[in-house]
């Protein structure tokens, strides 16, 4: 790991001033990429602006209706949420499966989003559950956040302070995981609000997205057999040492049938 | 705090007050073998993939190669050697592994023993599927999982004693 300078703020103004204020800064959430990513010197932040110590970051409550959840909350924490597991079951099931107990404890919602791994599991939940992203700044619609492969709508040095999701009627997270990092080679969520279905696909192509040919069929019959029904191209789907493009186009539609299945 | 330079840092570490100089970019599992000299805690991969290096920071397992050892300053780290009482009597979950030949080579056994411990202290009751869920992120290369299972459920039920 190449050398930098550690800063712990412990509230949030003082670590956007810290961004803005260093050479080439990086925010530390969970570092359960950035720290292994700086390990193999793939990164060489001038600066780690360490986000744990910032109160204002944490904490999962209610708000206007919808979930709010701060960003520095660990996968663990919201996978063990009561408030969650109430209000959308089907996220804390998505966050008690990501990577290992070890990463869950240590990983964040934001860090996830922020890094936007195009095989990380919270973007098809933030798509399909129609979520917004906080950040100092402004306010960021999740269609709008995930511009493509590894990345994101943030300006350099803004940064998620929370995300919050619309509760739906209806939800389930599907994935097929690579058996060694336990990342999606695909994973699909399927959420059904009272205007309609969402179906968002993580793992399969170089962001997240949204599958508009699944939410017609789904609209018009909200059935695993009508998701089975919608053909998938492979065309633009990314294909690598753990599976082939027309491999994750078949697993769309099995984990999106499944997804139907589960709620 | 603002340091690129080496800094001391205190913690707790297995009840102890410690007290060494680490660099920002030094990892707890370093710190913990070179300067504290506690070398139970092993380095498997270095990737956060393998699990040989899991301590418990603050009660909660961690993967000790992918956290800072400045970040653990003020905290309480608890490795595989503040298990076992002074006499030398062994944790109810490293017996069980004894007992269970949960181990071969035991290279792995530090990491596994550590998860075991967090898993054990869970709310929900343990099953063989849920122990297997809980270790996907310990990986042993020589035994094979199963005495691994049976030791944690085994070490699970007399910690509950």
């Amino acid at each position: 790991m190449y050398r930098f300078t550690y800063h712990q703020p412990v509230t949030l103004n003082d670590a956007v001033q810290l961004a803005s204020s260093t050479e080439d800064g990086s925010y530390l959430a969970g570092g359960m990429t950035l720290l292994p990513t700086m390990k193999f010197r793939l990164a060489n932040p001038s600066d780690l602006i360490d986000l744990g110590g910032v109160e204002e970051l944490r904490g999962i409550a209610e708000e206007d209706g919808r979930l709010r959840i701060g960003a520095s909350s660990t996968h663990a924490e919201v996978a063990a949420s009561a408030l969650v597991a109430d209000r959308m079951p089907a996220l804390a099931e998505l966050a008690g499966r990501i990577g290992d107990p070890a990463v869950r404890n240590r990983g964040t919602i934001g860090g996830s989003i922020a890094n936007a791994d195009p095989a990380a599991d919270y973007p098809a939940a933030l798509l399909a559950l129609d979520a917004e992203v906080i950040t100092n700044q402004r306010t960021i619609a999740a269609a709008d956040f995930f511009t493509g492969f590894f990345s994101t709508a943030l300006a350099p040095g803004e940064l998620v302070t929370a995300v919050r999701f619309a509760t739906p009627a209806q939800a389930a997270y599907q994935k097929a995981p690579n058996p060694a990092s336990r990342f999606a080679l695909v994973g699909v969520f399927v959420a059904r609000h009272a205007d309609g279905v969402r179906v968002a696909v993580t793992g399969a192509g170089p962001c997240a997205a949204r599958y508009p040919a699944f939410e017609a069929a789904l609209d018009a019959s909200f059935t695993p057999e009508a998701a089975a029904g919608v053909p998938v191209e492979d065309a633009g789907l990314t294909s690598d040492l753990h599976a082939s493009a027309a491999y994750r186009a078949h697993l769309i539609g099995i984990m999106a049938k499944r997804a139907v299945a589960a709620c | 705090m603002a340091t690129d330079q080496s800094a001391s840092i205190t913690f707790r570490v297995n009840g102890k007050d410690v007290e060494g100089h680490a660099e920002p970019r030094t990892l707890l599992v370093d710190f913990l073998r070179d300067t504290l000299r506690l070398t139970g805690t092993h380095i498997g991969c270095d990737t956060s993939q393998c699990g040989a290096c899991v301590v418990h920071l603050d009660g909660i397992a961690v993967k000790s190669c992918s956290v800072l050892a400045v970040q653990a300053a003020g905290r309480e780290v608890h490795t595989i050697e503040g298990l076992a009482d002074a006499d030398g009597s062994l944790h109810p979950m490293q017996e069980a592994f004894r007992q269970h030949h949960g181990l071969q080579c035991g290279f792995c056994t530090p990491g596994m023993v550590m998860t075991a411990i967090e898993l054990a202290q869970s709310a929900e009751p343990l099953t063989p599927e849920r122990v297997r869920e809980g270790l996907e992120g310990n990986i042993c290369r020589c035994t094979g999982y199963h005495n691994i299972v049976q030791a944690v459920l085994a070490g699970a039920t007399a910690m509950r004693q």
